[in-house]
């Protein structure tokens, strides 16, 4: 079938969902490969950072001053600015839809402390995040989908892109597998957002979901286009041991503290201010350090997360998602008893390369891709630079999810649909009739379980030039076998082996970027940690990485970081 | 350890009837179902369908009935079951099913659709945020849990029945409730009349099936009762 919108939106978390909700008059279209309502946005857990003031003096300012701060000055100021600027109002908007969010004494949103987030530039933690009990992202996801509900926008659920469609230069929609059919249909649109999210299920230990496998990242890169600073991928410091699900930095916000084997509060080694509540990168390399020194629980590659001086009260009425997940998963109440965490592959900060409006760009002199637009955490706005701040994800889904909205309006204003002068369903089904014919000799289950044991082992917070060199030549390894997969079941109806191929063939593509951006980069920024470049280098790499795909296999160039309010310091806290 | 199943087979484009197959798994005593259900689906046979996204309860993909039981298949372990006995997977209940564990859920969100889940305004919103107590806010936060996972639902008795499948369900009042004790918003009255019916908060019998099973330990039988009692104040207050 060939159907026909405005816009197309790729993603119903909240990125995707906020982009909807602001062009929502026209006629729009929201394709996921899930069922709406079940996007990884779901699992946001601590907050929203914006500084509204409600609990202390904030300011706007010195959220830009920690943003730019956490992301090891490789963020662009300018889009950090709109972030910051807009935090506040984006909050009350929230509020205005409905978002439930929990309250203060005096009746106002409540905020909390969060890593990295500060006042007076770098002085003291300050109450930035703003939340709902630990399900912020949650009741907010819950908030848009309700309020789309309320317009005509179309939702295709179920149904995964197969590739983005051009005509010449310009993207005029998508084509997509229906998963309840088996069918390959165009929907054809005047501009196409990509809001696919993350990519955590590259890795073997997550706090992402299943779902999370980076397909927007396959889709721009297989279209030509480059992806940027893949190589800063954060490691939440408390995942849940051993699954990696997440423990909401929340717990640090409300006065949880991590200790060592002895019993340690061993943060204010590593970060004497802020000590619980530095960046993440800071925490999760201090984490490692411990358990490498021998002071993990048990000599085990774990340390605590102690909560029970908090109190039951707070504690369930603050936390009560991660109290049932720490019950549920380790038997451990952390009411009575310490959680036992270890870092977990969280958030990719880099991704698919966009200007200010949310537009795709296309190169390092930032030429747009026509039609083509990205918001979430697949898009790399390039506000969180190095490392991202806890409570800042949700701030630039919905600050970017808007403006990409915006931008879409004002360009399919003018815009007629393209006449189809070929057919792009008939490419695809044959794509996908020779990857169900494939009599190969490789098992996509086993492809993807190499590829999450290589990336953990190669590209996780410690890394250097050998390790990575060995990473990559797996990865390309693993791509060549790729070639050779068979997909056994012929079935057309909610056939998930077919749909995972496809993923898996985006997942070796992302991995491949990540290793290639972080080889490239001999220093250490942020979240990307060089055991033989321990140092930032400003002189040579203050710089943001594009990675291009060629017919010679991954190619990277450069383009600068917008440096407007905060020139590079130092970074300790 | 070996883990055995009995899964809910069924294949619209091949059977004319469901069938049950049966499955070895083997599992530490701390995975999840779902975990098995992804050594099955990738090691074993690729052809057994089901949903799944976070895989930690929190998007409400993977809700079917285990052992009899709704449940989410990412939140029960295999420790949580009674070692050596099989453990049977079947789609949920009162749903139709689609593929093997995959079921229709439209009927079910068109339900949660009809009780205009979105804040209806008194008057507009002030420049900031509108007041709520921490009080007022409490009032409704169980509610707020609610992941639409369809496992009330699934083992309503009433909704279960032929006879009153056309009850709204629990999830639907669940969130109903959430809205009806939301301070800021301003349809309460509205918003009890479209539960006043047979269909609506009446069609509940209080077998607390939905309260057990929830996943999220929402007290949904409690709140239909309080809703039951709002419409009976405001009719009595009425007369």
């Amino acid at each position: 079938m060939n159907y026909q919108h405005d816009v197309v939106i790729v993603g119903a978390g909240l990125a995707g969902l906020r982009a909807a909700n602001e062009c929502k008059d026209l006629d729009v279209a929201v394709v996921t490969k899930i069922y709406p309502t079940r996007s990884h946005s779901c699992a946001a857990q601590g907050g929203i950072a914006a500084s509204l003031g409600n609990q202390e003096e904030d300011k706007w300012e010195w959220h830009m001053f920690d943003t730019v701060k956490g992301g090891d000055y490789l963020s662009d100021q300018d889009t950090v600015e709109i972030l910051t600027k807009n935090a506040a109002q984006t909050v009350y908007e929230l509020e205005h839809m409905g978002v439930p969010f929990s309250r203060d004494a005096n009746g106002k949103i409540a905020q909390r402390e969060f890593g990295g987030h500060t006042s007076n530039y770098g002085e003291k933690p300050v109450k930035r995040a703003c939340y709902a009990a630990d399900r912020t992202g949650r009741v907010t996801m819950d908030t848009l989908y309700e309020q789309s509900m309320l317009s005509k926008i179309k939702f295709y659920p179920e149904h995964y892109v197969l590739s983005l469609v051009f005509d010449k230069e310009r993207c005029i929609g998508v084509a997509v597998y229906e998963l309840a059919s088996g069918e390959v249909h165009f929907i054809q649109g005047k501009a196409v957002l990509i809001a696919t999210g993350g990519c955590g299920r590259i890795f073997n230990v997550t706090s992402n979901s299943f779902s999370s496998t980076g397909d927007g990242f396959g889709l721009v890169y297989n279209a030509g286009l480059p992806l940027e600073d893949m190589e800063f991928i954060q490691f939440h410091p408390t995942g849940l041991y051993p699954l990696g699900i997440l423990i909401s930095e929340a717990a640090r916000g409300e006065g949880g503290i991590l200790k060592n084997s002895k019993g340690e509060r061993f943060m204010e080694k590593y970060a004497p201010t802020v000590k619980d509540l530095a960046p993440r990168d800071i925490v999760s390399r201090a984490i490692l350090t411990e358990i490498k020194e021998g002071r993990g629980i048990n000599g085990e590659d774990y340390v605590y997360l102690d909560l029970t001086h908090l109190g039951k009260e707070k504690i369930m009425k603050r936390l009560w998602e991660i109290t049932s997940f720490a019950r549920i998963y380790q038997g451990v109440d952390p009411v009575t008893e310490p959680i036992p965490v270890t870092p977990t592959c969280h958030y990719i900060m880099g991704g698919i390369p966009t200007d200010d409006k949310g537009r795709i760009i296309k190169d390092e002199k930032g030429t747009v891709a026509e039609g083509l637009y990205s918001s979430g955490e697949c898009a790399c706005h390039s506000v969180h630079g190095a490392n991202r701040l806890g409570c800042n994800s949700l701030l630039d889904v919905i600050v970017f999810g808007k403006i990409s909205g915006e931008s879409m309006r004002e360009y399919t204003s003018k815009q007629a649909h393209h006449l189809l002068s070929f057919d792009p369903i008939a490419k695809e089904e044959k794509r996908l009739k020779t990857l169900r014919e494939n009599k190969g000799s490789e098992s996509i289950d086993a492809i993807r379980t190499e590829m999450q044991k290589t990336m953990t082992q190669h590209c996780s917070s410690f890394r250097n030039e050998k390790s990575l060199t060995e990473g990559l030549e797996k990865i390309r390894n693993l791509k060549k076998r790729y070639e050779n997969i068979e997909v056994k079941n012929k079935g057309k109806v909610f056939n998930y082996e077919l749909m995972e191929a496809l993923e898996v063939g985006h997942q070796l593509d992302a991995a491949e970027a990540m290793l290639f951006g972080a080889l490239n980069r001999k220093e250490s920024r942020g979240a990307h940690y060089r055991d033989d470049y321990p140092d930032r280098d400003d002189d040579h790499y203050l710089k943001h990485t594009l990675v291009f795909k060629s017919d010679k296999g991954p190619e990277v160039r450069y383009k600068p970081v917008k440096i407007t309010r905060f020139q590079p310091e130092e970074r300790k806290y | 350890m070996k883990v055995n199943f009995r899964i809910y087979r069924f294949d619209p484009e091949k059977d004319a009837e469901p069938r049950y197959q049966n499955y070895e798994v083997e599992a530490d005593p701390s995975d999840r179902i779902l975990d098995c259900l992804n050594k099955i689906h990738r090691e074993q046979d690729p052809t057994l369908s089901f949903r799944m996204s976070c895989g930690h309860g929190i998007c409400g993909s993977d809700g079917m009935t285990i052992n009899g039981k709704s449940a989410l298949s990412c939140q029960k372990l295999v420790k949580d079951f009674e070692k050596g006995k099989e453990i049977l997977l079947e789609p949920l209940k009162v749903f139709k099913v689609i593929k093997d564990l995959i079921v229709d859920q439209e009927p079910f969100f068109e339900k949660y659709y009809s009780v205009k889940p979105h804040l209806i305004e008194k008057e507009p919103p002030p420049e900031k945020e509108r007041i709520q107590t921490q009080e007022e806010r409490q009032k409704f936060e169980d509610a707020t849990r609610c992941i639409l996972c369809g496992c009330c639902t699934a083992s309503c008795p009433v909704n279960q029945d032929p006879e009153t499948a056309s009850y709204i369900g629990p999830a639907a009042i669940v969130r109903g409730y959430r809205f009806i004790n939301d301070s800021r918003d301003g349809a309460k009255e509205a918003r009890l009349a479209l539960f006043d019916n047979k269909d609506g908060v009446w069609g509940c019998q209080t077998f607390w099936e939905c309260t057990k099973v929830c996943p999220k330990e929402i007290p949904i039988t409690m709140e239909i009762a309080s809703l039951k009692k709002d419409i009976f104040d405001v009719t009595k207050h009425k007369k």
